[in-house]
């Protein structure tokens, strides 16, 4: 048994990276949207909204993926317009995958991003705001860069989350060799098959890796910009 | 006249209603903690909104509830120097000096910088620094923000007698050199008695 992955698998570690990195660039503005939202609103519905974000975090991913699948499928609401209006559909694509990942990180994006949001020092905006700064110099200068140890680990946590996404993907997008079989989906292909099992292994090591250094690097980066402050994010 | 107050504001269960005028220097807030002093301070910097009263500062108007007149925090210009400074952790004292600086500022940030002693720290941490001199720093970001008046919430505590005295001497030169109204809180009649140009006394 060699260790190192065959071309076809590399194709499987990209496209997984690929998924990954794009669920969590689209997801990023729209996590730190949704924790300032519910850190610093609010408003009728705040209630809704957050239940409605922490869902994914304990609704089967197999009910979440069916659910992507009633709304983003070529008969549902949004795949229809989508299909109607730019001629795209997400179904059995690689892009769909990369939606089911982003949902699926999402609740743990918006977690950290939204306790480390609650953490900033809001004497340090009102010292701020008494020195003349605007609106946004405040949100650019003071909040954002105190925001940032959650920001990063928010980001570090969702990508470890994607890259180990299964069931809302094999549900939404099933199974289609190059194009959405990710590194979990081509573990538990490999299972099926006799002879899979070094396959499996080396899927399972990069799978292993790959968690653990985004992990890790989370915790580093939380630590590098706290500036002294205590920021606990998971 | 320089401070032209009279502001009423109930916080939880108890009502602080204030009202004085007074000539121009440096004018001592004296009373005991939890006599609404902080309070008032920022009901004058815009951070607490007065139920009613107006506050005017040299003739400017910052809040009237009556004329419905309520300057923003940002358009006050106060020159805020808090009791737990409040340096921004994220940036450097320059950064944290140069905040509030506007393009065209009054006073020259050499001057602040020397006038203050902070020269040697301009690329530290705030969590790097002394007690006293963060709160050197504190005073400089106020001064350098080009400040209509300055506010100073008891600028002296937490720091030993020995720092007591260098920014106590620091704030009588700053009296003396800029003509700023200057609203100074603390509890410790003796201050006030050293610092004061006009001293008011708050009771429970």
């Amino acid at each position: 048994m060699t260790w190192l992955p065959t071309p076809e698998e590399w194709g499987v570690i990209t496209l997984s990276l690929q998924v990954s990195l794009i669920a969590v660039a689209a997801m990023l503005p729209i996590a730190f949207g949704l924790a300032w939202l519910l850190a610093r609103r609010r408003f009728p519905g705040l209630l809704l909204l957050e239940t409605l974000v922490y869902l994914p975090l304990v609704v089967p991913p197999v009910v979440t993926g069916w659910l992507l699948l009633i709304l983003f499928g070529a008969n549902g609401p949004i795949g229809r317009w989508m299909l109607d209006w730019f001629g795209i559909t997400l179904l059995f694509r690689w892009t769909g995958a990369a939606l089911a990942a982003a949902i699926m990180a999402m609740p743990l994006m918006v977690r950290a991003m939204r306790l480390s949001i609650e953490a900033i020092d809001r004497r340090l905006e009102d010292a701020a705001r008494t020195l003349g700064a605007s609106h946004w110099r405040l949100f650019w200068t003071i909040s954002l860069p105190l925001a940032l140890p959650g920001i990063l680990a928010g980001t570090m946590l969702g990508f470890a989350r994607s890259i180990g996404e299964f069931g809302a993907t094999i549900t939404f997008v099933s199974d289609i060799p190059g194009e959405t079989r990710t590194l979990p989906i081509a573990i538990y292909a490999a299972l099926q098959v006799p002879g899979g099992e070094a396959m499996v292994s080396r899927f399972a090591i990069i799978s292993v890796l790959l968690s653990l250094g985004a992990l890790l690097l989370s915790e580093l980066m939380a630590r590098r910009f706290t500036y002294g402050r205590a920021v606990h994010v998971l | 006249m320089s401070f032209d107050i009279d502001v009423r504001r109930r916080i939880g269960d108890r009502t602080i209603a204030l009202q004085f005028r007074t000539g121009p220097g440096l004018i001592a807030l004296v009373g005991p903690s939890g006599v609404g002093k902080t309070s008032l301070l920022n009901m004058v910097a815009g951070l607490l909104k007065p139920d009613a009263g107006h506050i005017a500062i040299n003739g400017t108007t910052l809040f009237d509830s009556a004329a419905g007149i309520d300057v923003p925090v940002a358009q006050r210009r106060a020159g805020y120097v808090f009791q737990d400074m409040r340096l921004f952790p994220h940036l450097r004292v320059q950064a944290n000096l140069l905040y509030g600086r506007p393009k065209s500022g009054s006073l020259a940030f050499s001057d602040v910088v020397r006038f203050l002693g902070i020269g040697h720290l301009l690329d530290r941490m705030p969590s790097t620094l002394s007690g006293g001199e963060a709160k050197r720093v504190a005073i400089g970001r106020a001064l350098l923000s080009d400040p209509a008046f300055l506010l100073m919430d008891e600028p002296l505590s937490s720091l030993d007698p020995a720092r007591q005295e260098e920014i106590m001497i620091e704030i009588g030169r700053l009296r003396d050199q800029f003509a700023l109204p200057i609203l100074y809180v603390t509890h410790s009649p003796a201050e006030a008695e050293r610092l004061a140009t006009q001293t008011i006394r708050l009771n429970v």
